[in-house]
């Protein structure tokens, strides 16, 4: 099976900025893919030239076998997207949104949309005038996933839910992918990504610089550890891939590479462990390692 | 007070938005007024010349309806600011009623009043300001006129009669316009609730002029902010005093919509949001269709009145033969050709002038394009299965259609007034094809829409400054004597004058073909760019 997205070498500039420089992305059929990066990194400028929105300047673009910007019409009939900024016409109630953009995309499945405003706890006779950002969103989500199609684009699809919807957006985001169709799910919030995502792809200034599933990060990354030991652990400031040590007293705190791990649990236990907490880093601390500053 | 909190930031803010439109505005008024004022005085030299044109504007109902009435025949200054005094008025009047919603409600419905009020503003400084530069720009707009009239050798009391009633004129309709902005929840709403209040006052007017007499207008004339403009009679009288009636209207317009104001929610009107349908009809499933839902309240008012405008001129024009009765008149007419000539020349003049009325419509319906792009609601339009063509051709499909039909409505119901009241049908079928003649014309301007749409969607506007261009080259092109190739340059001096004159077709095919190349140039460009996001 092709990948449901291929992007390579994409360059879009707009005047004298880059907004995507040389960006590489595949998302697999039948997985969710979370994109994340701080704003302003490129993440819905991917998404509008994956729409043939966006004309690309350079590199190769492929979603679902078709070229977005030649093939826009039949491949919208196949995917559905929900902006980040859902602006809807104001005088249309929810519900006229909902079926004009169901049927221009080909139509929707009518049990899904009345089971999806139930779930949203939408009032679909209101004007979109008088809706929330979030109640807006919800309409774009409705009329998305109650559409028959074989990849959704997601940008930021959370922003405005609540706690309560966003946990059952999880739960109809992973059905969605248990009947075999793709996601592509831009995110800041990096618990959103971490809970749905099977593979990551993170963007920085117009590029791709990590991707992979989130164990295959977390190998390459570092595990945060606190200890308590009964004598200071002298050795340990010598050992190699030990990061941002603390020893105060008898409290040990730092940051370790994964091979640097044996090591560093040898001197601890020389040590004499009295408790010990390691964690795998969470998303906060990958953007903190690539941006140097946590994430907005 | 403290409702006023911030009232000179916020007017700080609107001049600075508004930094190039506001200027251009307030020097357009007086200028057009002064050129059109001095074009006029050379024409009547003695005092009989100008006692003759005024009586005949004075017996004309159709003149009287359209312009008012002549209070003092002897009076220079009356005569040439006869038309400025009534239609300068409702341009004053809409322009009052724009900048208001422009700086109120728009603000609010794009949700810059809420980052605005959360900070420290005090509920009622959005609608001050809005009507501080509103005033100011009335107030400079009459204060100039005043003194350019005066500096074109018109009397000191009547120029400043004259622009301190533009001024006041506008300010009532600032004031409508506030209160619209209360009660509606739309900026769009906000707009049409006032020009129909704008449309009555100036139909009041209309009818108590007619039915007043050579002293007095009817009552009616006394309930419209126009007539009250009308009424302080500048060079006929200047009777200042009447300026009291508009600036207590504003007065009490203004209480009531800072106490309408205080008594709603942010974001809500007086009027309150209906709940509507829980799933789209049927036909709601195309983008034309999507274009036809958002459009057509606007396309029917616009044909409605139309329709009344038109019966009603088309039902006085036969007034026009029995109006010149003396021999020496008769005479003249007979030489010129006979009352149908006459009939046909005023049809043609009718004619040419709403042309720039659809025009300005197929515009405002092709501009749609661009202002549903920078909302942001063309994005998940076509991230559907909808073609770039296909979304623009619904909105430029409302501008082609609501033009032709606006067209064919004044012709038939002109032509239907007209025929009702002589009793004769003859003219119908040329009346019709005199409206529609001008269409290629019309359409020449939705393609110039077009063609920035495709090009740069952020300029559609420059289309309004071309109409407006060639609306001057066609009022004061003739009486400023300009060159004929600046005249010629306008689409619609291109057209036969029908009735009256011979159809020449090939005009009409190569402003269809220049409409028709400016549109696909527009649709092709807009293929290849990139869409414009907010």
């Amino acid at each position: 099976m092709d990948d449901a997205i291929s992007l390579s070498g994409i360059v879009k500039t707009f005047g004298s900025t880059r907004a995507l420089d040389g960006l590489d992305l595949t998302v697999r059929t039948g997985e969710v893919h979370g994109f994340l990066g701080p704003n302003g990194a490129g993440k819905t400028t991917t998404l509008r030239c994956l729409l043939g929105l966006f004309h690309i300047d350079s590199g190769t673009a492929t979603v679902l076998g078709l070229d977005p910007w030649r093939d826009a019409v039949a491949l919208h009939r196949r995917l559905a997207y929900v902006p980040g900024d859902v602006s809807l016409w104001p005088n249309l109630t929810g519900g006229e949104v909902i079926d004009l953009l169901g049927r221009l995309r080909g139509g929707l499945d009518p049990i899904r949309r009345a089971d999806l405003i139930d779930k949203f706890e939408l009032d679909p006779t209101k004007k979109t005038r008088t809706y929330s950002k979030g109640n807006r969103q919800k309409v774009a989500l409705i009329a998305a996933l109650s559409s028959n199609v074989e990849l959704l684009l997601l940008d930021e699809p959370t922003a405005g839910l609540d706690p309560l919807m966003e946990s059952m957006f999880r739960g109809l985001i992973l059905d969605w992918r248990g009947e075999g169709r793709s996601v592509l799910l831009s995110s800041h919030i990096l618990s959103e990504a971490e809970a749905l995502s099977d593979r990551l792809s993170i963007i920085r200034a117009g590029r791709v610089v990590e991707t992979g599933t989130l164990d295959q990060m977390r190998l390459l990354r570092r595990t945060s550890v606190t200890a308590h030991v009964r004598r200071s652990p002298e050795v340990i400031s010598g050992l190699a891939g030990v990061h941002d040590l603390v020893v105060d007293g008898g409290l040990v705190t730092c940051n370790v590479d994964a091979e640097a791990l044996d090591p560093l649990l040898l001197a601890l236990t020389a040590a004499g462990i009295v408790s010990l907490v390691t964690q795998p880093p969470s998303l906060e601390q990958l953007f903190l390692q690539h941006y140097g500053q946590p994430p907005p | 007070m403290n409702r006023f909190v911030g009232t000179w930031a916020l007017t700080r803010l609107a001049l600075r938005r508004d930094r190039i439109l506001l200027p251009v505005w307030i020097l357009v008024f007086p200028l057009f007024t002064v050129s059109s004022a001095s074009a006029t005085l050379a024409l009547y030299p003695d005092e009989a010349s100008r006692v003759e044109a005024a009586s005949a504007i004075n017996n004309l109902p159709v003149g009287v309806a359209l312009y008012g009435r002549i209070w003092d025949p002897t009076s220079l200054g009356a005569l040439s600011l006869l038309k400025l005094a009534a239609m300068g008025g409702v341009m004053i009047g809409i322009l009052a009623i724009m900048l208001v919603t422009r700086h109120a409600r728009s603000e609010e419905e794009k949700g810059r009043t809420e980052l605005i009020g959360a900070s420290v503003v005090g509920s009622w400084a959005g609608l001050t300001a809005a009507m501080i530069v509103t005033t100011v720009a009335l107030v400079a707009i009459g204060v100039l006129s005043a003194l350019g009239l005066t500096a074109a050798g018109l009397p000191a009391g009547g120029s400043w009669a004259f622009g301190l009633a533009w001024t006041t004129t506008g300010l009532a309709f600032a004031a409508v316009s506030a209160v619209a902005n209360q009660v509606t929840v739309s900026a769009r709403a906000a707009n049409a609730l006032a020009m129909i209040v704008l449309a009555i006052t100036y139909l009041l007017r209309a009818i108590g002029d007619v039915s007043g007499d050579a002293t007095a207008p009817g009552l009616l004339s006394w309930l419209s902010p126009i007539g009250w403009g009308q009424q302080v009679r500048p060079y006929a009288g200047d009777r200042f005093a009447v300026l009291l009636l508009p600036l207590g209207f504003t007065a009490a317009g203004l209480v009531a919509a800072f106490a309408l104001q205080s008594r709603r929610d942010i974001g809500a009107g007086l009027l309150p949001d209906r709940s509507g349908r829980a799933a789209a009809s049927p036909r709601l499933s195309s983008p034309l269709a999507l274009a036809w839902r958002l459009q057509y309240p606007m396309l029917l008012g616009w044909l409605i009145a139309y329709a009344i405008l038109s019966a009603i001129v088309g039902s006085i024009v036969n007034d026009l033969s029995g109006m010149l009765d003396t021999d020496q008149a008769k005479q003249m007419i007979t030489a010129l050709g006979g009352t149908e000539v006459l009939m046909d020349a005023f049809v043609s003049m009718e004619f040419s002038i709403l042309a720039f009325v659809t025009a300005a419509y197929g515009i405002v319906a092709a501009r749609r394009l661009a202002t549903e792009e920078a909302d942001g609601h063309v994005e998940p339009l076509l991230a559907t299965a909808v073609s770039r063509t296909r979304f623009l051709m619904s909105h430029l499909s409302v501008a082609l259609v609501g033009t032709t039909l606006l067209a064919l409505t004044q012709g038939t119901a002109f032509a239907l007034a007209s025929a009702a009241q002589s009793g004769s049908g003859d003219r119908i079928a040329s009346t019709i094809g005199a409206s529609v003649a001008y269409l290629p014309a019309i359409w020449l301007m939705t393609g110039v829409v077009i063609l920035l749409f495709g090009y740069v969607p952020r300029l559609t506007f420059v289309a309004w400054i071309l109409l407006v261009g060639f609306l001057l080259v066609a009022e004061l092109g003739a009486l400023l004597s300009w060159p004929g190739w600046l005249v010629d340059t306008s689409p619609f001096a291109q057209i036969s004058k029908l009735p009256g004159a011979t159809l020449d077709l090939t005009p009409l095919i190569v402003l269809l073909a220049m409409a028709i190349a400016l549109i696909a140039i527009g649709a092709a460009r807009f293929r290849r760019r990139d869409l414009a996001t907010p």
